[in-house]
């Protein structure tokens, strides 16, 4: 069965096989800030969403959640609270409302630590919904390299079908980019079949270039996606480093005819911030890159807020939190 | 049943349309036609019932009738804009700063009204007037609130002109208004404003906020019409002062019709503004900065980086990423928040770009436009990218004015500048590259009043905004705009005094200097004595008729050669201000060994006493000195715009100037006008005072052993105002100082016209050269211009 989700999920879908590292494609990127900056300002005024096309796209956005929960104090029971949650991301009667009863619409993943990964396998069972195990010494990532390697074995054996891995910020720092090409490189041998995404830590790397070079090192080095933050950095997921981010996924589409996916995380809590996201990824990357398989959204209270968004659509209403059934 | 399950699928936007209702129903109250806004009140216009319907171009609407100002019209508002003028100017700063803030407050609360207003009427997205041009507006009249409260204190030695006639665009109404009335109140003056015939709706709101805010009546008036009433305006005998933006052309019919009239002017006009992309630009960032360059406002701004200039080797890559851009695009009904672009003003104007593209074509260019549909109704043209071409081509060399890029190549930094100054414009010019060295080094080569690094088109109140060259003269913004809208006070003297007729020629025999050996006074071209062309020589007779010597008849090919002895030293213009400072200050010095010999020829030429013409020739060893002060000292300014950014307001020097004496005090007159022009690193052709032109050969001599660079100082002697008028028709002398008479002031502003040089003249008055009124910032201003150069940061 575990298997079987694995085929429906991943192997239909082309994996990021990556290239040779090649230090130029790090060397040549130019990235000013302050027009990054300028192009989020804009954006944001120049494109928006309304009334229909407004609860269309929020539905997009949960279908795009990795709903996650990463805590220490996280039990199995917390666990299969939160795949319950995925599996029915909406009241039914809303979905309804919105002529989308019938669509099996659930969120992207569920996102936990490897101890809560067999927990949510067994949860998920049948669902289509597949398991991200956080994983290499999350969120620091200074375990040691064999823990590290070990951990993403462990937690695809017990079924994870996507590991995010974090890489070692200190590469990015010193500008060892060969090191981090390495490291990346090794995380996705251990992760076999298991799609990975590359968390960046992007609120820890110093300038917005180093983020740039990053993404370039981890998509040369494999990674099915690059994901911007562990969530516990003091800055996480903003939408300049996501411009950035994804111009790099369009640049080595661009060089390889690889497409990469892209999940920011980390303080994406609300529909209006998740839809700036979306217009984002549809501006810069295509229509192509909003779907599920290539676009994610790290988040545990954005589902929260789109399902209230979604019930003053269908009555007019200003909805409260507990309308809804908790996650 | 809804459709969300179809959007899910596509994930396409949908329409998201700003809502109006209130802004029609303002129409709806106008139905029967907008008066014009005269001395406080709403008054129809005299001799007839002539008006001009506004359509909204997005869709052919119509919103209301606009009233035709006639002549009595525009009389009786300059005579309401004289009455208040005394009242209004004398009020303290701060009474005029309240004012000023009101107008402020009451935009921003009405903001979004202004928004739709402006969407309605000039077809622009709403996006653009609620985002950029309203919060400008507001930004404006806070500036020069500020302005006017500290008018006093920072400019105490300027006085208000009086009534300031202004003619405004149709691509940005609002903004251009702001621009216009803003400084010109804050500094005292009374305004009679005309809005474009298009786009007349946002102004006559002003007015009536303007009725709401208080303002007294007759300070603000605005009169709409087409072009005869702006000519009316331009021509009216008791305005003090025009301000103009528009076309190149409506310029140069301004500068010829208003010359001579003693008017103040400023133009900002045309560009075909330079859009510098090299290989080391962040190009994801620099294309998307295309699209707030040249699909701003459909292309419609005066300083729109209309011409790509890309490092060769990035330019295919670079192209690639534009049209990927283009194709998903966004055009369509200005109201709706989700359009990059909107409608072109008006029928004319889109047939106009459709044409000037046409031609291109035929002419040899590649037009590339994306694949989706504009809207069928409405004034729409697609975002359109230019390639191969070159400066032969229509599209590269004329100002389109609509969504229209050309692309040129570049090979090395030398290169992209002299294409980038490759016109005859010299507005704005963006500069991207992620080496701070090698955009600085361009910033300083272009010619241009606005540079935007690793940015484009930003505008703001305290940074001054205008173009060098045929772009027009004058800066709005910042103290350099309020200099615009004041005079200096009591800086002319009256018509007595400043030309010295020439007697009737004694006929006895010459008895100066007869003891000296004959001295043969020539022309000083390019650091060298040159006999003059035509190879004649004219009489210099002294005071009292005698012959004092003979100098060369200088003719226009004399002009010519010195012109280009200017031309070719560009290194004086890029010498250090220490350099340039020590060569006036060994000029000083080297004078100063002549004392005696100097104080003689003026005592005998001039006939003053020997004690004036110690003052003089004292006085013009100390302006020689100060200007040697001056050199390192006049500097720009660093602004503070409201984003994270410097700006940095550098003086830079004009280049060539065309100096003309006149005859009083003709060793100062001749040095106070000389060192400030090389002090801040112009190349000079002087022509020294007709009458007494020997001060001026004499003065060559120290001139070639104080280490002056040749061709910085060219002197050219011979009749006035025939010479003069050769620099004015000359389109490499960029700026002319005259000190004649009145008429040949008016000559000089006309014959100026042809290449918009700007003119510094003196309209027959003198001048009290022993003076503060002699030296000092004054003449520094007009010695440079200032160029503005945006640095946003960030990492």
């Amino acid at each position: 069965m575990l298997k079987n989700n694995v085929e429906i999920l991943h192997n239909s879908l082309p994996r990021v096989e990556g290239c040779a590292f090649h230090p130029d494609w790090v060397d040549e990127i130019k990235i000013n800030k302050s027009a990054v900056d300028r192009r989020i300002a804009t954006l944001n005024n120049r494109r928006t969403v309304k009334k229909e096309y407004q609860a269309a796209w929020l539905l997009k956005a949960i279908s795009c959640i990795d709903l996650t929960t990463l805590s220490g104090d996280d039990t199995p029971g917390r666990v299969r609270r939160l795949c319950a949650k995925a599996r029915n991301p909406v009241r039914p009667d809303i979905l309804e409302a919105l002529g989308f009863a019938d669509k099996g619409l659930t969120t992207g993943a569920i996102c936990v630590y490897h101890e809560m990964v067999e927990t949510a396998v067994d949860a998920l069972k049948g669902s289509g919904i597949p398991v991200a195990a956080v994983s290499t010494g999350f969120p620091a990532g200074l375990a040691p390299l064999e823990t590290r390697l070990a951990e993403i074995r462990a937690s695809v054996a017990a079924g994870a079908e996507e590991i995010d891995i974090v890489i070692s910020r200190r590469h990015v720092l010193t500008g060892n980019w060969q090191a981090l090409y390495d490291e990346v490189k090794a995380y996705r041998e251990a992760c076999g079949d298991a799609h990975m995404k590359a968390i960046l830590a992007t609120g820890q790397l110093g300038s917005i270039t180093k983020v740039a070079k990053a993404s370039m090192v981890c998509m040369m080095a494999g990674s099915d996606f690059i994901k911007t933050s562990t969530g516990m950095e003091s800055v996480n997921a903003t939408l300049p480093v996501s411009l950035v981010m994804i111009r790099m996924i369009r640049d080595f589409y661009e060089k390889t005819g690889q497409k990469v996916g892209y999940k920011p995380a980390g303080g994406i809590g609300t529909s209006k911030i998740a839809l700036q996201y979306l217009v984002l990824i549809k501006e810069e990357l295509g229509d192509e890159w909003l779907q599920p398989h290539m676009f994610r959204f790290g988040a545990s209270s954005l589902l929260g807020d789109i399902e209230r968004q979604l019930e003053h659509f269908v009555t007019g209403r200003y909805s409260a939190a507990n309308r809804h059934p908790m996650g | 049943m809804n459709n969300i399950a179809e959007i899910y699928e596509t994930m396409s936007y949908g329409p998201a349309p700003e809502q109006s209702d209130y802004v029609h129903e303002w129409l709806a109250a106008h139905k029967d036609g907008f008066k014009l806004f005269i001395d406080g009140k709403w008054v129809a216009p005299k001799g007839g019932e002539k008006f001009i319907e506004s359509h909204n171009p997005a869709n052919g609407e119509y919103l209301g009738k606009i009233a035709v100002a006639g002549k009595e019209d525009v009389d009786a508002a300059v005579k309401a804009a004289a009455k208040a003028f005394p009242k209004w100017s004398g009020l303290s700063g701060h009474e005029r700063a309240k004012h000023l803030y009101t107008l402020a407050r009451l935009i921003q609360k009405t903001g979004r009204f202004f928004s739709v207003l402006e969407t309605l009427d000039n077809g622009k997205t709403i996006r653009e007037t609620r985002d950029i041009d309203v919060p400008l507006v507001a930004r404006h009249f806070y500036h020069h609130a500020g302005w006017a409260q500290l008018r006093d204190e920072e400019l105490a030695d300027q006085e208000p002109l009086g009534v300031v006639g202004q003619v405004i665009p149709w691509n940005f109404p609002l903004l251009m208004m702001a621009w216009k009335i803003a400084p010109a109140i804050a500094a005292g003056n009374c305004v009679v404003l005309k809005p474009a015939e298009y786009t007349s709706l946002t102004a006559l709101y002003f007015a009536e906020l303007c009725e709401e805010a208080g303002i007294p009546a007759g300070v603000i008036n605005i009169v709409t019409g087409a072009g005869e009433t702006g000519s009316q305006i331009v021509n009216h005998p008791d305005i003090a002062k025009v301000a103009f933006t528009g076309s190149t052309g409506v310029g140069r019919y301004i500068r010829e019709a208003t010359a001579g009239s003693d008017k103040k002017l400023t133009l900002e006009l045309g560009g075909k503004s330079p859009y510098i992309v090299f290989e080391d630009a962040d190009l994801d960032s620099a294309v998307e900065g295309l699209v707030d360059a040249i699909w701003f406002n459909q292309g419609q701004v005066c300083c729109a980086g209309s011409r790509l200039l890309v490092e060769e080797g990035v330019a295919a890559r670079v192209v690639e990423k534009i049209k990927a851009r283009l194709s998903n695009f966004r055009v369509g009904d200005p109201l709706d928040k989700t359009m990059d672009m909107g409608a072109i003003v008006d029928p004319v104007q889109l047939e106009r770009i459709a044409d000037m593209v046409d031609k291109g074509e035929e002419e040899g260019a590649t037009i590339w436009q994306p694949e989706f549909n504009c809207p069928d109704k409405g004034c729409y043209y697609p975002p359109t990218l230019v390639t191969d071409v070159s400066p032969c081509n229509t599209l590269v060399r004329d100002e389109i004015f609509g969504p229209v890029l050309t692309v040129m190549t570049f090979r090395t930094l030398k290169e992209a500048a002299d294409l980038a100054n490759n016109t005859r414009f010299g507005l704005a010019a963006s500069i991207w590259s992620e080496n701070i060295n090698r955009a600085l080094e361009i910033s300083s080569m272009v010619k241009a009043g606005v540079v935007w690094v690793n940015t484009t088109n930003q505008f703001d109140a305290a940074c001054g905004f205008g173009g060098y060259r045929e772009s027009g003269f004058g800066r709005e913004g910042g103290k350099e705009g309020m200099y615009e809208y004041m005079k200096p006070k009591g800086e002319w003297l009256g018509s007595e005094g400043n030309l010295i007729d020439a007697p009737a020629p004694n006929k006895v025999a010459n008895d100066v200097g007869l003891k000296a050996i004959d001295q043969t006074a020539k022309n000083y071209v390019g650091g060298k004595q040159a006999r003059p062309d035509g190879g004649n020589t004219v009489t210099v007779l002294t005071h009292d008729g005698k012959i004092a010597g003979r100098v060369g008849e200088g003719n226009r090919k004399d002009i010519r050669n010195a012109v280009e002895a200017a031309y070719k030293n560009a290194g004086w213009s890029s010498a250090t201000a220490h350099n340039r400072a020590q060569v006036i200050y060994y000029i000083a010095e080297n004078l100063s060994y002549r004392e005696d010999e100097i104080i003689a020829r003026l005592v005998t030429l001039t006939g003053v006493t020997k004690k004036a013409a110690k003052a003089e020739f004292d006085m013009s060893v100390s302006r020689l000195f100060s200007y040697g002060a001056w050199a390192d000292k006049f500097d720009g300014m660093v602004h503070t715009p409201p984003l994270k950014n410097v700006a940095l307001a550098v003086n830079e020097p004009i280049g060539i100037m065309g100096i003309v004496c006149p005859d009083v005090m003709p060793l100062l007159s001749f040095v106070s006008l000389v060192a400030p022009a090389i002090a801040m690193g112009n190349r000079t052709v002087v022509i020294p005072s007709q009458r007494y032109p020997l001060l001026a050969t004499d003065f060559y001599q120290i001139l070639e052993t104080s280490d002056l660079p040749a061709g910085v100082i060219n002197i050219v002697t011979g009749e006035r105002d025939e010479l003069a008028g050769v620099l004015a028709k000359h389109d490499q002398v960029e700026a002319l100082w005259y000190h004649g008479s009145a008429e040949g002031s008016a000559m000089i502003e006309k014959e100026s016209a042809a290449n918009l040089k700007r003119t510094w003249v003196n309209n027959g008055k003198a001048r009290d050269w022993l003076s503060s009124h002699g030296e000092g910032r004054r003449f520094l201003r007009e010695a440079t211009q200032v160029k503005n150069i945006w640095l946003p940061y960030g990492d």
